[in-house]
């Protein structure tokens, strides 16, 4: 909205056209990370460690290599040394070094002249292995005695007389909460468990690599984040990073999961290895499960005062994570988050990253926040229910508003939670009548959303047309935004942008597309480049016309005079001033390189009505409803894509989906028939309602919509299943046998 | 080893390729024919990502071996659109924004297509138990079965 309140009249944004890649996609042309294929390619497969816990003793990889067609074998020791930190434990992440950490913990690699020949090859290379006792468990891995991972992993955080496997402690507070609670007429205490959940992407990890013994390489691979890939494996290799060029393919899904690498510095070393040829390599279903990370896993204590008319007096909660086998749980991030939505005098939090033998987690949607909010807005619904005053309400009268000072430290700035929670209150899903075993939940969630490292380019064709070059891949329709933005700016046809995702060697350093940060920050770089591009366009024009180019304005696509001058010359289109570019100074074109940081934060609020069969503990979904804050919707239907995408993938994180883990330490549903993702007759219509509060800190107010919607999802649906079952479930997933077990536990008490 | 060489049918035209007796008909689609629009989701049956028509039976082609396709009609994404004429299916695929990343699509339409022509107007429940067998991590199927329901609208008026 602009300062006197009206709104801007856009054009472009807010509509919905086709996007510009829909055409390759629905035919099969649109080549994604296995799709590329080099001339004299070899095939790579890796040997993974079917023990979660093991020193690696001996490996002899001599009956693959004499096999016909096997052209390389490679161990840790064909990786750089010396690393530390985070490259240290990426690297040792894609290949064991003296230890496989976790069931599927990469020990050695092949390449052989077809896929079939390396699997059989990997098969004949030896590990021999001592087994160690292993710890899949937060809460085990933290108690004295436990095996420990890696001694030495802790940082300086972790205060004295704590297990070794607790490797980073964070706190956070602010007021009296010992006054807080002596405020409250209720009190509410509870412990909560989430299971690690995987993102899930349809698209397996996948790439084509190249690297000469002159150190200079090509990688094709599908990621959110080129720039990322290149570091990683430049650093896991020991090569500089402009001697690597990395292209992006279509990505089929990443939610997080594509920020980091697996086997892209393991295929690299494989073509260097073969001296140079190049080596593709594909995960299957089962390595991506067992090797690639899935989320943390949390084990959370919550406490919360509330005076009797619903004002939350204090909050304190204890959060302990495990990230698999290293460190990198988003403690901060669920610590930080947990109490967010709300204006709370008196909190204190405290994070415990813990690790244990399972796979290193990874970033997935809001990575920390579901968690934290399935535990907080538990409890809040718990208050509400036991004081009688609706669960909107509750959120109305406590939720944060512009000027507050939120519970983890910063001022609250521009923010839309308010506006959601009234959305949702006036939605028809709101007042639906509900039938015997049906309950309805409420719960908000939020993402701080990010800028970020972000580079782009807009040229000038010699046709008027233009070419957007950015760095931040489209997983879910950001070519048709940033073509959008792109067009607006200029004045022009959307139809007459085109927008290319470029690689390593084209633009400056671009983190990826994370954080919600791609129609955030990307869109922005596009913008200002576009506006560079105008800028110019009016010197050319002011040139031809002999005029001041601060007489110069744009409009509509063309340059006009204005002012002293407006009416003497007829205007310049974009097609005119590009036509004469060369003779008129050259090309034309804009450039962007920054970090932006005026992101804006995005709240949720969503809706769910829920059945729960009595006989079996089935949890069927009845209605769904999502209320987010964009800021400002560009496209609004990849605006509800990223909303109901969101919220299913919640869905299942609350119902079915965790990480099973046997006794003896592996991984026991690394298949999709056991990892059950939701499925299309799991579902109704996934009902959305926009909300846009603009940021701002972007010249159209975008805020970024990809992660808040998998935040509320897991405590709606606990809080949905305890109104239908009476019944207050503190573990998830809600798989039929755990609610069933707790219907019929409350029945006999 | 030696190889089993395959004459079969892919959308309309006649191909061969020679193959180990261990590949799927996926892996034959993909790299023996080029069929690159077939995907690998999971290699277990899970996903869907696979689906091809063989003889007109909706299959999971990694659940196929490749030997198995001598004397066959294959059809996959590839032999969709009529031409330049996209299927009303990927028309509406398009336009309701029914794919955010993509991976799935191809063997949606694929299943869809099937569906319709089993079931020219199928109720939005048996279009999601069709579809039960496809994966989809990216929309929450919500986009898709709006586009399926109004692709088969308008290719039931059309006839
Ligand atoms: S790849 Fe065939 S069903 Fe998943
Ligand atoms: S659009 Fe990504 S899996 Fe369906």
């Amino acid at each position: 909205m602009a300062l006197d309140g009206s709104k801007p009249q856009f054009k472009l944004l807010g509509t919905r056209p086709n996007r510009p890649d829909g055409l390759d996609k629905v035919t099969g042309r649109a080549r994604y990370g296995a799709d590329l294929n080099a001339p004299g390619q070899l095939h790579g497969a890796i040997l993974r460690s079917p023990h979660a816990h093991a020193r690696i003793v001996s490996i002899d990889a001599s009956k693959a290599l004499a096999l016909k067609g096997v052209k390389a074998v490679v161990t840790r020791a064909d990786f750089a040394t010396g690393l530390t930190g985070d490259d240290w434990n990426m690297q040792e992440n894609c290949m064991a070094g003296e230890k496989a950490l976790y069931d599927g913990h990469a020990v050695a690699a092949v390449a052989a002249t077809t896929p079939l020949l390396a699997k059989d090859a990997a098969k004949l290379i030896e590990v021999e292995y001592e087994i160690l006792p292993h710890v899949t468990d937060v809460d085990e891995a933290m108690k004295e005695g436990a095996p420990v991972i890696r001694d030495g992993a802790a940082d300086y955080s972790v205060p004295d007389g704590l297990h070794p496997n607790v490797v980073r402690y964070y706190e956070n507070g602010k007021g009296d909460l010992e006054a807080g609670f002596a405020e409250a007429d209720l009190i509410v205490e509870r412990s909560f468990k989430t299971e690690a959940a995987h993102q899930g992407y349809i698209e397996p990890h996948a790439c084509l690599a190249q690297l000469g013994t002159d150190g200079q390489g090509e990688l094709w691979c599908c990621t959110q984040g080129h720039w990322f890939v290149r570091q990683m494996c430049t650093a896991a290799l020991g090569i500089e990073t402009s001697q690597l060029k990395v292209t992006p393919s279509e990505i089929g899904g990443g939610f997080g999961g594509k920020t980091t690498v697996f086997i892209d510095p393991v295929a690299l070393a494989l073509s260097r290895k073969a001296g140079g040829t190049p080596v593709k390599l594909v995960m299957s279903r089962s390595e991506v499960l067992r090797a690639t990370g899935p989320t943390a896993s949390a084990s959370m204590d919550i406490k919360m005062g509330m005076t009797k008319d619903g004002r939350i007096t204090a909050a304190s909660g204890v959060f302990r994570m495990q990230g698999g086998a290293f460190p990198g749980a988003p403690v901060d991030v669920t610590t930080d988050l947990a109490f967010a939505n709300y204006r709370i005098e008196n909190v204190h939090h405290v994070g415990y990253d813990v690790m244990t033998n399972r796979p290193k987690q990874a970033a997935y949607r809001a990575p920390g926040a579901p968690m934290a909010a399935f535990a907080c807005e538990s409890v809040v619904d718990e208050m509400a229910t036991k004081l009688g005053i609706d669960p909107l309400d509750i959120r109305l009268k406590n939720g944060v508003v512009e000027g507050d000072r939120s519970t983890y430290g910063p001022k609250v700035k521009k923010v839309g939670l308010i506006e959601t929670l009234e959305a949702a209150k006036a939605h028809p899903n709101y007042a639906a009548p509900l039938g015997p075993n049906q309950g309805r939940g409420v719960a908000s969630g939020y993402w701080m959303n990010w800028g970020g490292d972000t580079s782009a380019s807009v040229a000038i064709g010699e046709d008027g047309a233009v070419a957007v070059t950015v760095g931040t891949p489209d997983i879910g329709g950001s070519r048709a935004s940033m073509a959008l933005m792109a067009a607006e700016t200029f004045g022009i046809p959307y139809e007459n942008v085109r927008v290319h995702i470029a690689d390593t060697a084209s633009l400056g350093i671009n983190e990826p597309t994370h954080g919600s940060r791609a129609t955030f920050a990307s869109g922005l770089a596009v913008i200002q480049s576009a506006k560079e591009c105008i800028q110019k366009m009016c010197v050319r024009a002011a040139e031809k016309w002999d005029i001041d180019p601060d007489a110069v304005t744009w409009e509509d696509g063309f340059a006009k005079p204005s002012g002293p001058n407006a009416g003497d010359f007829e205007p310049l289109s974009i097609a005119e001033i590009a036509g004469e570019m060369s003779d008129t100074g050259g090309p034309i074109a804009g450039h962007f390189e920054a970090n932006p940081g005026k992101f804006g934060g995005s709240f949720g609020t969503h809706v769910v009505d829920v059945e729960v069969d009595p006989e079996t503990g089935r949890t069927t979904i009845l209605r769904y409803l999502v209320v987010q804050d964009a800021g400002k919707a560009i496209h609004p239907s990849y605006v509800e894509g990223q909303f109901q995408g969101g919220a299913v993938q919640g869905i299942g994180w609350a119902l079915n989906e965790e990480y099973v883990y046997g006794p003896d330490g592996r991984l026991q549903n690394p298949i999709f028939l056991d990892y059950r993702v939701p499925v299309a007759s799991d579902l109704p219509m996934i009902d959305t309602v926009i909300v846009e509060v603009p940021n701002p800190g972007h010249p159209y107010g975008v805020r970024g919509v990809g992660e808040t919607g998998i935040t509320p999802p897991l405590p709606a649906i606990a809080n949905a299943v305890a109104a239908a079952t009476g019944v207050r479930f503190t573990e998830l997933p809600l798989s039929p046998p755990k609610v069933l077990a707790g219907i019929k536990a409350a029945k006999h008490a | 080893m030696s190889k089993i060489h395959v004459t079969t049918t892919v959308n309309g035209d006649e191909v061969e390729y020679l193959c180990d007796p261990r590949e799927t008909l996926l892996d034959c689609l993909r790299d023996r024919v080029g069929m690159m629009g077939v995907k690998e989701g999971c290699g277990t049956g899970d996903c869907g990502a696979c689906s091809v028509t063989v003889d007109g039976r909706l299959v999971c082609s990694c659940l196929m071996l490749g030997a198995e396709a001598e004397g066959k009609e294959i059809g996959t994404i590839e032999g969709m659109a009529d031409g330049d004429q996209l299927h009303p299916l990927q028309q509406k695929f398009i336009e309701h924004a029914a794919l955010q990343c993509g991976i799935c699509t191809p063997g949606i339409l694929v299943a869809a297509e099937a569906l319709l022509k089993k079931n020219p107007d199928p109720t939005e429940t048996e279009l999601r138990y069709w579809l039960a067998g496809n994966l989809c991590r990216c929309t929450g199927y919500d986009k898709i079965i709006r586009a399926v329901m109004d692709a088969a609208a308008d290719m039931r008026e059309a006839s």
